[in-house]
C-alpha cells in the first residue's frame, strides 16, 4: 500500500472510532436504545479488507457490524441516525444497530444470528459466478460463528463449487463472554478447520490494515481467477466489552494492556512514519475524522422521528405488508 | 404434450416453462439434478438446462436454503428444494429470521425473490419424521408467501407465479398428490397467488380446504350430495395471501363453514380463517364452525393409525352433517 493509499485507511479508521465512541456516549445519554456491539480495535480488518475489494464485490457482517458498513460507504451520520432511531436511518430506524445495511454499496446486511449470513455469501458468491462477473462475496464473522453448522456447510459448498468467496473470521478471542478456547477443539478456529474442508486457511494479524490489505487483495485474486473460497482468520481484540451491558471484567488486566498497546491506529501511525508521511498530515486526517463525526451527531439527532405508518411497510416487495385479500 | 399430466410431472414442467422464459432462474437441492429428485418432481430439468442451472447440493439444508438467499439478493430467481418438508426445520432459521425479514429490516434494501419448493404431508407411510403437513410453521412467519397446490394445472400455474415472484415463496408439493393426474394448462399458464377456487359450487355447506384435504373434501361433497347436502369446495391454494373474500363471499351463499386442514389442529390454517370469520362474519353464520384437522401427535406409520390422525372423508362427512342439521 502507498502512502496515501495507507492515510487514507488511516482516516477512515479514525472515523470508525470516533464514530464508536459517539455510539458509546448516546448510549449513556439515553439517545440509543437496545444494544451496541461496538467494534472499536477490530477496524483495522474491515477497513484493510475493503481497500483490497471492488465496489461491486458483496459484503457481509454480523450484529458488530458498524465498522463494515462504515468501511463500505455508509456514512457515520445515517449510521448515528439508525441507532438513534431516526428516520434519516441507513434502514429507516427498521434495523437498528444490530442490522446496518446499504445494499447500494454492495453491504449485503448485518445479522444476528450468528453464523447465518455464511450460506448467503455463498450464494452471492454463487450468483456471480452464474452471472458471469467476476465479482466476490465477503463474509466476515466471529471466531464463536465457527462452531455454527453453518459454518461448515459453507466451507464445504463454496469448496466444491469453488465460488469466489472470501470467509474472513475476525477473532477477537472471546464469543460473547466465554474465552473461544475454552469451547473449541483447535488453536485457530477457523484457519485450522479450513483444510478439513478443502480450502486453504490464512492467519494474519488482524490489527495491522497493510498486513490485512494484502492478504484480502491476494486472497481475492485467486478466487477471481478461479482458484475458489479461502479462510482468512484475522487475530484482533474489542476494545469494549460485548455488548452494551457487558464492563468485560473477565479479561485479564495483562491480556488488556497487551493488546491496546497492539492499537490498529497507532500500528497504523507508525507505518506512516516510515513511508515517510509527517505527524501534520496525520494530524490533520485526525481533524478531518473529528469533525466528520461531530458532525454526523449533531445531524443525526436532528433527524425526524419514523413515521409510525412505516411500522406496516416493507414485509413484501410492493412495498406493503397486506397478508390477505 | 401429453393430453394428461401427474402432479409430479407438473412440477418439472412448471419449472422448465419458467427456466425457458427467464436465464435467472435456477435451481438447487439434493439429487435434483442427475437423478432427477427423490420423487421425481425435477425429471429433465438437468438434461434441457444444464448443469450450471440446476445443481445438485450436498445435504445441507442451512447451505441450499441461505444460498438460495444470497443468491436472490444478488440478481438470481433459485428455486431450492427441502427434500420432505418435515426437514425445513434443519434450515428454519433462513425461513424464519433471514429470508423473510431481511427486507423489512433493512427498511426495504433488499429483495428476495426465491422459491423453496418441499414435498409435504402424510399418506405414503414414511413414518413421523418425513411425513407431517407443515405448512401451518410457514403461516406463523409474517414475510413468506405461501403456496400449495392441488391440481397439476395448479402446481403449474402457481409455479410460474410463484418463481416470477419477487417476494419468497413457500412452496407446498403433497406427496399423496404426486402420483394424480389431470389436464396439461396451455402455454403461458399462471395462477395468481392469493385466489382461491371454488372448485364445486354449493348452497348449503363451504367446505375450505388445502392440498390433500382438496380431494378429499370433493369426495364427501359427492357423498353428501347424494343425501341432498349440496355442498361449497373451496381451495384455498394458497395460505399467504389468504383469499378471505373468497372464504366471506362463499359464506353468503351457504351461511355454514367446515375447514378440513391436515396440519395439527394446534395452530393450524383452519384457525386463521374461521377467525377472520368470527372477527368479520359471524353475522353470515346460521351454525357453529367446525375444523376437521389433524390430530396433535406425531404422525403414526401404519395406515390405519394414521387415520385416526388425519382428516378422512367420514370425519369430513360427519362434521358437514352435523352443520347441515344445526
Ligand atoms: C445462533 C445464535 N446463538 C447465540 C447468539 C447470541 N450471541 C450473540 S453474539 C454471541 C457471541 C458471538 O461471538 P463471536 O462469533 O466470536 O463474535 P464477536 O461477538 O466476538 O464478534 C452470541 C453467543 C446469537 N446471536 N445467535
Amino acid at each position: 500500500m502507498d502512502a496515501a493509499g495507507l492515510l487514507a485507511c488511516y482516516e477512515r479508521m479514525a472515523v470508525i472510532r470516533r464514530t464508536e465512541k459517539a455510539a458509546h456516549d448516546l448510549f449513556l445519554q439515553g439517545l440509543v436504545k437496545g444494544t451496541t456491539h461496538l467494534a472499536a480495535g477490530q477496524e483495522a480488518i474491515a477497513v484493510g479488507a475493503s481497500a483490497a475489494l471492488r465496489s461491486d464485490d458483496y459484503v457481509f457482517a454480523t450484529y458488530r457490524g458498524h465498522h463494515h458498513a462504515l468501511a463500505r460507504g455508509a456514512t457515520p451520520e445515517e449510521c448515528l441516525a439508525e441507532l438513534m432511531s431516526r428516520a434519516t436511518g441507513l434502514c429507516k430506524a427498521k434495523g437498528g444497530s444490530m442490522h446496518l445495511t446499504k445494499a447500494a454499496t454492495g453491504m449485503l446486511g448485518s445479522y444476528a444470528i450468528v453464523g447465518s449470513h455464511l450460506p448467503m455469501a455463498v450464494g452471492a458468491a454463487w450468483s456471480a459466478r452464474l452471472r458471469g462477473t467476476d465479482q466476490l462475496a465477503v463474509a466476515f464473522f466471529g471466531d464463536g460463528a465457527t462452531n455454527i453448522g453453518a459454518f461448515h456447510e459453507s466451507l464445504n459448498l463454496a469448496a466444491v463449487w469453488k465460488l469466489p468467496v472470501l470467509f474472513v473470521c475476525e477473532n477477537n478471542l472471546y464469543m460473547e463472554y466465554t474465552p473461544i478456547a475454552e469451547v473449541t477443539a483447535v488453536a485457530r478456529p477457523a484457519a485450522d478447520r479450513a483444510p478439513a474442508h478443502g480450502i486453504p486457511g490464512e492467519v494474519v494479524d488482524g490489527n495491522d490494515v497493510v498486513a490485512v490489505e494484502e492478504a484480502v487483495a491476494r486472497l481475492a485474486r485467486r478466487a477471481r481467477a478461479g482458484g475458489g473460497p479461502a479462510v482468512l482468520e484475522a487475530e484482533t481484540y474489542r476494545h469494549f466489552g460485548h455488548s452494551r451491558a457487558d464492563p468485560a471484567s473477565y479479561r485479564p488486566a495483562e491480556e488488556v494492556e497487551r493488546w491496546l498497546k497492539h492499537d490498529p491506529l497507532d500500528l497504523a501511525r507508525g507505518r506512516l512514519a516510515e513511508l515517510g508521511v509527517g505527524t501534520e498530515a496525520v494530524a490533520e486526517a485526525d481533524e478531518r475524522a473529528r469533525a466528520l463525526v461531530e458532525r454526523a451527531v449533531e445531524a443525526a439527532k436532528a433527524g425526524p422521528p419514523p413515521d409510525p405508518r412505516e411500522a406496516l411497510t416493507d414485509v413484501w416487495a410492493d412495498g406493503g405488508a397486506a397478508w390477505r385479500t | 404434450m401429453a393430453d394428461v399430466i401427474t402432479y409430479r410431472e407438473a412440477v418439472a414442467e412448471g419449472i422448465a416453462r419458467e427456466m425457458r422464459r427467464d436465464t435467472t432462474v435456477v435451481c438447487l437441492g439434493e439429487d435434483i439434478a442427475a437423478a432427477g429428485g427423490v420423487f421425481k418432481t425435477t425429471v429433465g430439468l438437468r438434461a434441457e438446462f444444464g448443469p450450471e442451472r440446476v445443481w445438485d447440493t450436498p445435504i445441507s439444508e442451512q447451505a441450499i436454503v441461505g444460498a438460495a438467499m444470497g443468491a436472490a439478493m444478488t440478481g438470481m430467481r433459485p428455486v431450492a428444494e427441502i427434500m420432505f418438508s418435515d426437514f425445513l426445520a434443519c434450515c428454519w432459521d433462513y425461513l424464519a429470521n433471514e429470508i423473510p425479514k431481511v427486507r423489512y429490516m433493512t427498511g426495504g434494501q433488499v429483495t428476495v425473490p426465491l422459491v423453496v419448493r418441499t414435498a409435504n404431508g402424510g399418506g405414503l407411510g414414511f413414518g413421523a419424521q418425513h411425513s407431517q403437513a407443515t405448512e401451518n410453521w410457514a403461516l406463523t412467519v409474517p414475510g413468506l408467501k405461501i403456496a400449495a397446490p392441488a391440481t397439476p394445472s395448479d402446481v403449474i400455474g402457481m409455479m410460474a407465479a410463484a418463481i416470477r415472484s419477487d417476494d419468497p415463496v413457500v412452496f407446498f408439493e403433497h406427496k399423496a398428490l404426486l402420483a394424480t393426474k389431470g389436464a396439461p394448462p396451455p402455454p403461458g399458464h399462471v395462477v395468481e397467488l392469493g385466489r382461491a377456487a371454488v372448485v364445486r359450487e354449493g348452497t348449503d355447506v363451504t367446505l375450505v380446504a388445502l392440498a390433500s384435504t382438496v380431494p378429499l373434501a370433493l369426495k364427501a361433497a359427492d357423498v353428501l350430495s347424494g343425501e341432498g347436502t349440496e355442498v361449497e369446495v373451496i381451495d384455498l391454494r394458497c395460505l399467504v395471501p389468504l383469499d378471505a373474500a373468497a372464504v366471506l363471499g362463499s359464506l353468503r351463499r351457504t351461511s355454514r363453514l367446515v375447514t378440513v386442514e391436515e396440519n395439527p389442529y394446534q395452530g393450524g390454517w383452519g384457525a386463521t380463517v374461521v377467525s377472520i370469520v368470527a372477527d368479520e362474519g359471524f353475522g353470515l353464520l346460521d351454525a357453529p364452525v367446525r375444523r376437521v384437522a389433524g390430530e396433535c401427535v406425531p404422525l403414526p406409520f401404519a395406515d390405519a393409525l394414521e387415520e385416526q390422525v388425519i382428516p378422512t372423508v367420514d370425519r369430513v362427512v360427519t362434521a358437514v352433517r352435523q352443520l347441515a342439521a344445526y
